[in-house]
Parts: structure tokens; sequence; C-alpha cells
């Protein structure tokens, strides 16, 4: 509408605090720091196993380290906070159909899930 | 002696001020009113300067929305005893220029319809005089996505909207989606050209609040996604088989 | 029309976001907490080796890292573009972000192989 004065609200910078659901996707959307934390130091853990047995071990020794292990905890509410809200929205763009039926979106968020646990058991189970 | 409840009602009035005030009613608290009822009393009652728009009063028309206490609802559905003691902030829908008091100026989103072509498309249009048949499961698919009543709350409660007004935003691409599922339709393409660059869907990040805030379920934050997966099928397609999906 | 990149990062970025989703847990669980914290007793060298040995096991963990730093540098991008208003600064933002993750996922090449 040309020529009408209207008056523009503007965003603040702050506007994410300002609802919990626009806070709660900031938080989700800050999991993604967690992510490439850890993915970077499973780039670290793999080089120092490609060098030999003495710098695995002197990486393995170096995680001790009280900074370290605060950073990965807080990097372990990070990621579970990923993955559940990753599992939970993944039916949302997914839409499987079974002949007329659609699945309904808890049995696709269901079988991520059991994805989750088969990864996570063969994983423990071939390392430990 | 009667229970009150004070309202906080955002004022507009270009031709006194250029700043928006607020201005505080007390009002008369019956169990049974919803907000827009508070709303014709204070108009007929004590100020009848105060502007907003309504028509239906029963969650059809979509011309009712406001912001309530901070989230996007149709004043017309909801209940004055969801806010008790109150006092209850009311202003305009979020993301929007303010015309006067309550009442937003809704052109942008009105562009923004147009760009999707929520029409059927077809080249056999006007060809042929028959019924082009649909079955239940057919309709099934689209029709939660033909529910909508262009209320924009979603566009209110959309950060990204907010953010980068290009953004087509939630109610037009779910009636993107809603014609593109249509069994009749033959217009997908021509849709999915004009969306698929980056102010269409490729903005969106998902943050849900359109599909909670939706008082028909039509789930704009699910369309959307539903189509980037497909147009990045599609991407990756015409990338590894440039000839075969050209039409 | 102009071809959209964005397709193609956003589709990195759901590969990188299911990956991390499914495997990160389990090996930060295990790996940075439960063994510097002695809750378990770290696996063997030969048994990591060995592991790293198989090609598709290494396959694997080369794109578990390389799509989860996609995952980060288009949800990173946004985040910064949205949560401090700075799309403005979208090219940078964007070289800088894809660039990080295309350094890393080069970098576990030359480490892994
Ligand atoms: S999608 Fe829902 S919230 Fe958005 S305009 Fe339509 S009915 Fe309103
Ligand atoms: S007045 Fe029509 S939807 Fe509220």
């Amino acid at each position: 509408m040309e020529g009408l004065q209207t008056y523009k609200r503007k965003i603040g910078i702050f506007w994410w605090t300002k609802r919990l659901s626009h806070f709660r996707f900031i938080s989700r959307e800050l999991t993604s720091i967690a992510v490439a934390f850890i993915a970077i130091e499973l780039l670290l853990l793999s080089k120092a196993i490609m060098n030999g047995e003495e710098s695995y071990q002197a990486f393995v020794q170096s995680l001790t380290h009280p900074i370290l292990i605060i950073l990965n905890l807080i990097a372990l509410g990070g990621i579970l906070y990923h993955s559940i809200t990753w599992f939970n929205l993944a039916p949302k763009a997914m839409v499987i159909k079974l002949g007329e039926n659609k699945v309904p979106g808890f049995l696709i968020a269901l079988g991520n899930y059991l994805g989750w646990i088969v990864i996570s058991a063969i994983i423990v189970w071939s390392l430990l | 002696m009667k229970d009150l409840i004070t309202l906080n009602v955002f004022r507009y009035q270009p031709e006194k001020s250029k700043e928006p005030t607020y201005q505080e009613y007390e009002i008369p608290y019956h169990k049974d009113w919803v907000i827009l009822d508070a709303l014709n009393y204070i108009k007929d009652q004590i100020d009848g300067s105060l502007t907003y728009r309504w028509s239906c009063r029963m969650g059809v028309c979509g011309s009712c929305g406001m912001m309530v206490n901070g989230k996007p609802v149709l004043t017309c559905a909801t209940f004055l005893e969801s806010y008790t003691p109150g006092p209850i902030r009311i202003e305009p829908l979020e993301n929007f220029p303010v015309i006067r008091d309550l009442v937003i100026d809704m052109s942008d989103f009105l562009e923004k319809l147009k760009k999707v072509k929520p029409w059927i498309i077809r080249k056999d249009v006007g060809s042929e005089d028959r019924e082009y048949l649909q079955t239940p499961s057919q309709l099934a698919d689209y029709k939660q996505y033909s529910m909508c009543i262009n209320c924009m709350l979603c566009y209110a409660a959309c950060p990204v909207y907010g953010l980068e007004p290009e953004f087509i935003g939630p109610a037009a691409l779910a009636l993107a989606q809603r014609y593109n599922m249509d069994s009749r339709d033959e217009g997908k393409n021509q849709r999915m050209k004009a969306l698929s660059h980056d102010t269409g869907i490729w903005q969106c990040t998902f943050v849900g609040d359109c599909s909670a805030v939706c008082p028909k379920n039509v789930d704009p934050a699910g369309a959307i996604q539903r189509y980037k997966v497909e147009g990045a099928s599609n991407w990756w397609k015409t990338l590894l088989l440039p000839y075969a999906s050209k039409d | 029309m102009k071809r959209s990149f964005e397709p193609f990062w956003w589709s990195l970025f759901g590969a990188g976001g299911a990956l991390s989703a499914l495997f990160l847990p389990i090996l930060l669980l295990i790996f940075f907490i439960a063994i510097p914290l002695d809750l378990i007793r770290s696996p063997s060298f030969e048994t990591v080796s060995e592991i790293l040995e198989m090609w598709w096991l290494k396959l694997i963990l080369t794109g578990v890292i390389s799509l989860s730093m996609f995952h980060w540098a288009h949800r990173f991008r946004f985040t910064l573009e949205e949560g401090l208003q700075l799309h403005r600064w979208d090219r940078i933002i964007a070289v800088i972000c894809y660039g990080t993750a295309i350094i890393t996922t080069l970098l576990s090449l030359i480490f892994l192989y």
C-alpha cells in the first residue's frame, strides 16, 4: 500500500531470548558447535592412531586434562540434544508411504532411535 | 464486586504520534470471554478509537490474529481465562508494518502468495469439458495443507521472515505444497523453479514455530522440509543426469 | 535462472546431521569421557589400529568427520546470520564456514590415507 504511513518494529539482537520456542531453536542450532568439536577430536584421535602406538597413548593421556573433560561433558549435553531433536524432527521431512497409508511420524522416529541403539552397540562391542 | 482484568494494548495513531504507546484498560472479567470480546467491550464502552480487525469470530476468516503476551493467536479463539490474573499484553502481529493500533499491513504476504501460483495448473485447461477425478487417498495427500485460513500467525511466529523480509514464508510455501501434491495439478515444476532459489525454501532453518502456532494444524514447517528434500534430490538429479530431467 | 548452491550445502548438512546424531554420542562417551575419567579401560592400540586398517571402516570414519563438519558449517552459518543479524556478511561467513569444513575434510584424507 503506497503512501500509507506505517510503523515498522525493529527486531532486537536478542530476539531469541524473548520466546521459549525461539530460545530452544537457537540452542538446537548451537549444538552444531559440539558436533564440530567432537569431529575435530576424532580427527586428532585418528591421526594419533595412524602415527603409532606411542602417539596414541600420549593422546589418550592428554585427554585427561580437566579442562578437556569439562568441555567434553558440555559437548555431551550438546550432542545428545542434537541427536534427540534430529531424530524427532526427521519424520517431518521424510514422508514414507506404504501403499495407501502414510507411516505415522512416531514410527519413523522410533526407527531412528533403534538405528541409534544398534550403531552404538556395534561400536561398543567392537571397541571394548 | 465484579472481577476485573487489565489489558495492555499497543496503540499507534500516526496522526497523534510517530511512536506507539501502550494503553491500559480495565475491563470486567468473564470466564467465557475471548480476547476479542474484551476488545469489543473496550471499543463499545470505553474507547471507540481502538482499531483492530475481526469478522467471523469463529476461527475461519483469519483476520483477528494478534500477539497476546508475545505469542501470535487468533483472538476470537483464545480465552481471557488462560491469562488470568493478567495484565494481558495485546500487540499487532509481529514482523508486519503497523497501520494503526492492532491493524497490520499485509500487502507483502499477498505478494508472496501470488508468487507460489496457488491455483491448479493444467496444460489441458479449457480443451475438454470433463471432471478431474480424485480418490480419497489422493485428497488426503494435500488436505492438511489446504486448511490454511491466511491468518498470518505463522509469519508473525517466524524469526526468519522477520529478519529476511525476502523470505517467502510458511503459509505461502505450505500452499505451494498443497497444489504440488494435488493429483490434478501439473504445475509442480513451475512452482519448484520459483521456490527453490535462495529466498524460497532454503532460507528456512526449521525453527518450527510456524507449525506450533498454526490454528489449523497446517504444519507449514513440515511442508517446507519436504520441499527441501525434493529440491535437493532434484538438484542432484540435474547434476548427474543433466539431460534427463528437462521438460 | 541462476543455479542455486543451497540444495548442495543443505544435502551435506542433512547427511552430516544424521551421521553425527547416530555416531558421535557413543564415540564421545567412550573416547573423550569414559576413558579419561577411568570409567573403562582404553582399547588397546592393536584394536584401534586394526579398525583403521579396514578400508571401509576408515571410509565411514572419514565420512562421519567430514560430513559432521559440513553439518556444523551450514548450521553455524545460519545461526550467526540470524542470531546476530549478520546476513549482509553472508558471502564471507559462508566462505569461512564451508572453507573450514573443506579443510578438515582434506586433513582427514591426509591423516588417514
Ligand atoms: S499456515 Fe496456519 S498459521 Fe499460517 S496462515 Fe495458514 S492457517 Fe494461519
Ligand atoms: S474473527 Fe475470524 S478468525 Fe477470528
